[in-house]
């Protein structure tokens, strides 16, 4: 009922007809520990992608690695065409390539509408001079204002639309700091851990919220630990275990892969993994 | 008691020249500090560079007063690149330390016997007044406010000094009302958010790095312009403290926070010092003072104002933590 089909080879680094992101050989140590070591992997454009792993998989320092928040020993990373390996992170993120965090990073002492607002692209009130002329900015900022409202109102924010960030409960900012991931309008969404800490209720409407960016069109690669979220929104998983890729696949083809349950019965033995 | 007095003369210190400087220094820092979470310790240092820009080419080279303000806006801006391009991509404290490190090494430079025949060492340099005082449009022998004298040449800083004051604010609140202040708040809170959002981090903190420091710098100057006389000894650390206390009484990231800051600090120590000074005064006539000698004698009253200072501060913090302007709300949040 969600996941749209695919039809890829199930083998780690497997083809994807149509990648929106393309990482080769990346490799990242850490002293003598190799913390990711990621041969060949292609996410594919428009799809929602799981990338699960026991803890320490390094799963969070392969997204800091492609969002530029650290950078790789070697290895290229390619996001529509382009290399992103050794870049800023702010390049990245004006690439369209947004990211979220595992620990929720609310603007605490700002209002719910001014960490919407800040979202923006290329907004013309943020080079100082212009930022000192309120006419040269005014409009724009009003544009800006009416489209955080309808994230806010989207994401059951809007009667928190003037209060301090900081005053929201936990899963309150997770939605909060996706909604304004969609303000910069990314091409593909980088999710970390979105479900971390969140109640039942709430990951139902989180759930549904994914799903609705594949539908606009987005490409979402998330980390999870839910495995029943991931089995059920996922259209392709990637795992990872100590640093490398060692499987692909479906969810149907993930809880059956032999590496994958030895890679968690070493580490987590209670973990659900779903499937057969 | 001379009431009358002491509290005129309170009132003026809270209102003069010198605190024109305090409120351009701290309102500079709050732009580092309170805006933007970069934690400037050496604020002092801007300020030396401010009235040395000012002072060396006029006393020691008769240049032009316009020139030597071009080169005060120049002197400032190449400090906070100095400071900023090794230490804005690390965290916080290595601007802390970096910081009050320089602002020692400038103070000290200025200090120095060495380069007396530049900066006059101890002494300071003098006579670099001149351009203020032939545009003074104020008889010399000044005004009464209420029953404090004050000449014409500090009546002239004081009227130019608050033009300065209303510009400087003025600015910095438009500036932070702007989506661009908008970014400075966000790095404030989480710089890796602002990073994520595509915000070029760096960029953005040095920004704020200049515009405080040359901020910090015009203060300096007003504050030598007032004394007439630049010395090492005014820049040490205890002048960016001052600047700390001021905009955490005024409220932090308030525009308007450095002018009440500034008004109640010098108040109260004014206040304190000269109520202490006629408490303990002797003279031939009157030789037991108010206060018995065993609490505190003329020698010593000096220190207290300082006490008192600090105790009010304290209390300020405890009964209104968010500072006389500041926002409560956001206290429940700091977390830093």
């Amino acid at each position: 009922m969600s996941a749209s089909a695919v039809s890829y080879q199930p083998v780690p680094g497997s083809k994807k007809d149509d990648a929106i992101l393309v990482v080769d050989g990346i490799r990242r140590a850490f002293g003598g520990l190799v913390a990711v070591n990621v041969d060949h992997v292609e996410v594919p454009r428009n799809k929602i992608t799981a990338l699960i792993g026991p803890n320490g998989a390094g799963k969070t320092t392969f997204f800091n690695l492609l969002t530029g928040f650290d950078a790789p020993d070697s290895g290229t990373s390619m996001f529509n065409g382009r290399r992103l390996d050794g870049m800023a992170a702010h390049k990245v993120a004006r690439l369209g390539m947004v990211r979220t965090f595992q620990l929720t990073k609310a603007l605490s002492r700002m209002s719910v509408i001014e960490n919407m607002r800040l979202g923006a692209a290329h907004q013309k009130g943020e080079n100082i001079f212009r930022g000192l002329f309120a006419p040269m900015w005014r409009a724009q900022e009003a544009e800006i204002t009416a489209r955080a409202e309808e994230l806010l109102a989207r994401f059951n924010l809007a009667h928190m639309r003037d209060e301090l960030a900081g005053g929201l409960s936990g899963g309150q900012r997770k939605l909060l700091e996706m909604a304004r991931a969609l303000m910069v309008e990314p091409e593909m969404v980088m999710l970390d851990e979105p479900m971390a800490g969140v109640n039942p209720a709430l990951k139902q409407s989180l759930l549904e919220h994914i799903k609705g960016l594949r539908n606009e069109g987005r490409t979402v690669l998330f980390v999870e630990h839910d495995m029943d979220m991931v089995r059920e929104i996922s259209d392709w998983i990637i795992v990872m275990a100590e640093g490398v890729v060692i499987a692909e696949g479906t969810s149907d083809d993930i809880g059956s892969n032999q590496a994958v349950i030895d890679a968690y019965l070493g580490a987590h033995h209670d973990s659900d993994l779903g499937g057969s | 008691m001379k009431w009358d007095l002491i509290l005129s003369n309170s009132f003026y210190t809270a209102i003069s020249a010198n605190a024109v400087a305090y409120i351009l220094v701290a309102s500079g820092l709050n732009v580092h500090f309170g805006y933007t979470g970069l934690l400037n310790f050496g604020q002092a240092g801007f300020a030396a560079i401010g009235a040395y820009s000012l002072s060396i080419p006029i006393s020691r080279y008769d240049w032009p007063w316009p020139l030597a303000m071009l080169l005060v806006v120049v002197a400032s801006v190449v400090l906070a690149l100095l400071l900023g391009i090794p230490t804005l991509r690390l965290r916080a404290d290595y601007l802390a330390i970096v910081t009050i490190a320089v602002a020692e090494i400038i103070r000290l430079f200025m200090n120095s016997v060495r380069f007396t025949w530049l900066t006059g060492g101890n002494d300071g340099l003098q006579g670099f007044t001149r351009f203020m005082e032939n545009i003074n449009p104020f008889p010399d022998d000044g005004i009464t406010l209420w029953a404090q004298k004050v000449d014409g040449y500090r009546l002239w800083l004081l009227v130019t000094g608050w033009i300065l004051v209303a510009l400087v604010s003025t600015g910095i609140w438009a500036l932070m009302r702007s989506p661009w202040g908008r970014v400075l708040k966000s790095i404030r809170e989480d710089e890796d958010a602002a990073r994520s959002l595509g915000k070029n981090v760096f960029a953005y903190k040095m920004q704020s790095l200049i515009i405080g420091g040359f901020v910090g710098a015009l203060g300096g100057m007003w504050l030598v312009l007032d004394k007439q006389s630049s010395q090492p000894q005014d820049f040490s650390t205890t002048f960016t403290f001052f600047a700390y206390t001021i905009i955490i009484l005024g409220g932090i990231a308030r525009a308007k926070g450095p002018v009440i800051g500034t008004m109640i600090f010098l108040f109260v120590i004014q206040f304190v010092d000269i109520t202490l000074q006629q408490a303990t005064r002797t003279t031939p006539t009157d030789p037991t003072p108010l206060l018995p000698e065993w609490i505190v004698d003329e020698n010593n009253f000096s220190q207290v104002r300082f006490i008192v200072a600090g105790l009010a501060l304290a209390v300020l913090v405890i009964v209104r933590p968010q500072g006389i302007f500041g926002d409560k709300r956001e206290q429940a949040f700091d977390v830093r």
